[in-house]
């Protein structure tokens, strides 16, 4: 995929396909923009670009799913988190490899990505997150 | 000082909430028309009434949209317009809002607003699905994060910042569920103990099926008229005071602080600055307790305490019939059920009742002035009504 797709969500989940997390930001105000936006929400501008955001970061609060939407259904109880990335970004999803209650606030946390591709609409892939300091090797899920 | 009327509610109504079988949304909304017009002998309904405001916030549930002229049939009120509003489960109040709106304009003298919801008919699953969809589709629903989900999430953050504790929210389950069994439309009329809401099946930790509103059936509506006209159709109007309104990013992620909702705290500020009222002039309020945590966020988010304090609240049973400022006399959206396009308007029914002296066992003694509360998804949308009787 080039590195100037138009700035949708769409383009965020083809660079998910990719393993990259990228966000908008703007050539004007320096505003970054997760999800990407085609306008700058701060100062209208255009003009943007595309950057890769390391996506590391500390959980802000979580909660474990028990009732669901059928298609999640087969994976209950799931956890799921609001994670805080560098400069203060933030992005929900999915917290996979960890036992719930081993959970805290505050805890820190990568982004992997599931590359799957779903046939059913929207089909795009997944980003979650997992624990960063255990080793992937011992990790359930 | 209390400032002037914006509108005047000259009747309201409210069909029965809960499981309704073998009715769908243009039966039930009828129901809450007939006693609207009942109410209101010197009102011509046919022939004042002039226009149609509805909150409804999902087709799927019946597989039928265009709810507006559908509403207006059903109610005798053809060929007015009548237009469907859609702000998830504020979807109401937003449409109260706009019967304000369209009386201050001049363009009309006497509109019907209202709401309505069928949802028992389908299955939990279902109902989850259809309510996700007032959360942030690609970053939230793709992600199998619920509507319990994300109050789940301010839970969660409001427990660690704040302290706030599940035997708190357990409390304000007990309250509400309380004053639902002193009143005879709500859905569920039974007592229940902070043990057993404690112990109920976990929905979205900290979560339990205790602390989440209900899935119900029902509809209310108001009839609004220019403050001039009041009393060409009754001797006991209640006088819409303030209105506010404001929206926030779709995705919880997006807000700047996940233990409050921005929105109500903006809305609250415009609709008390409208009245010239503060919270210390309430005498009761309904607010959107569409899960526990979600009360003890609009204590703060409404001024009743400050920021953190919600759960002392409960604690201290200030917000209880017979404490010094009620919250949720009808049962709330926690007892008395929520169908969610019906509650913005079923919250100022409540209002209307109190207001004018009619809530029989759960009514507030001498209440003057009343707020409602009504938010919309995980908050993008809150509005904030303040009224005052006659």
């Amino acid at each position: 995929m080039s590195d100037n797709p138009p700035f949708t969500v769409s383009s965020f989940y083809k660079f998910v396909s990719e393993k990259r997390l990228m966000a908008a930001k703007c050539n004007e105000c320096g505003t970054v923009l997760l999800p990407p936006k085609p306008m700058c929400t701060k100062c209208l501008s255009t003009n943007l670009k595309w950057i890769e955001l390391e996506g590391a970061g500390k959980l802000l609060s979580y909660t474990v799913i028990y009732i669901a939407p059928e298609q999640f259904q087969s994976i209950t109880p799931y956890t799921v988190g609001i994670v805080e990335l560098q400069n203060g970004l933030r992005l929900p999803g999915m917290i996979r490899g960890v036992d719930p209650k081993e959970i805290r606030v505050g805890m820190d946390l990568k982004i992997d990505f599931d590359t799957s591709i779903s046939s059913q609409w929207p089909a795009w892939p997944r980003y979650f997150f997992r624990p960063s300091k255990l080793p992937r090797s011992i990790i359930p899920f | 000082m209390v400032n002037k009327p914006l509108v005047s509610i000259v009747s309201a109504g409210l069909s029965k909430f809960g499981r309704l079988d073998g009715k769908y949304c243009r039966e039930i909304f009828a129901d809450a028309a007939k006693e609207a017009y009942d109410r209101c002998p010197n009102l011509n309904p046919i022939k004042d009434i002039e226009a149609l405001f509805v909150g409804h916030m999902g087709e799927s549930y019946e597989h039928q949209g265009h709810t507006g002229p559908t509403l207006a049939d059903w109610t005798g009120l053809l060929p007015k317009p009548a237009v469907r509003l859609e702000s998830a489960c504020a979807s109401s109040g937003a449409a109260l809002r706009t019967g304000i709106l369209a009386i201050l304009s001049g363009f009309y003298k006497v509109v019907m607003v209202g709401g309505v919801e069928k949802m028992t008919h389908r299955t939990t699953a279902e109902v989850t699905e259809f309510l996700a969809m007032a959360s942030d589709m690609p970053f939230e629903q793709w992600h199998g994060i619920t509507f319990p989900g994300l109050y789940a999430l301010m839970a969660t953050a409001h427990m660690h910042d704040y302290g706030t504790t599940e035997e708190q929210m357990a409390r304000v389950a007990v309250k509400n569920h309380h004053n639902g069994t002193l009143n005879p439309k709500a859905h569920m009329q039974k007592e229940i103990t902070v043990e057993k809401a404690m112990a109920s099946k976990v929905i979205a930790w900290p979560l339990k099926l205790y602390d989440c509103s209900l899935i119900t059936d029902g509809a209310s509506c108001l009839i609004l008229t220019h403050p001039d006209l009041a009393k060409k159709f009754t001797d006991a109007p209640v006088h819409v005071i303030g209105s506010g309104q404001a929206s926030d990013a779709i995705g919880l992620y997006e807000r700047e602080e996940l233990t409050t909702l921005k929105a109500a705290r903006l809305a609250g500020q415009e609709a008390y600055k409208m009245a010239g009222v503060e919270p210390k002039d309430l005498d009761v309020a309904e607010v959107h307790d569409c899960f526990t945590i979600a009360e003890i966020i609009a204590y703060e988010d409404l001024g009743f305490c400050s920021s953190g304090k919600g759960g002392n609240l409960i604690d201290e049973g200030t917000t209880e019939l017979g404490g010094k400022l009620p919250v949720n006399p009808s049962g709330g959206l926690k007892s008395k059920g929520h169908p969610v396009g019906a509650t913005g308007t079923a919250q100022a029914y409540e209002i209307y009742l109190q207001l004018t002296g009619q809530a029989e066992k759960r009514q507030v003694e001498e209440a003057e002035i009343g707020l409602s509360h009504n938010v919309g998804g995980s908050g993008a949308t809150a509005n904030v009504h303040i009224y005052r009787r006659d």
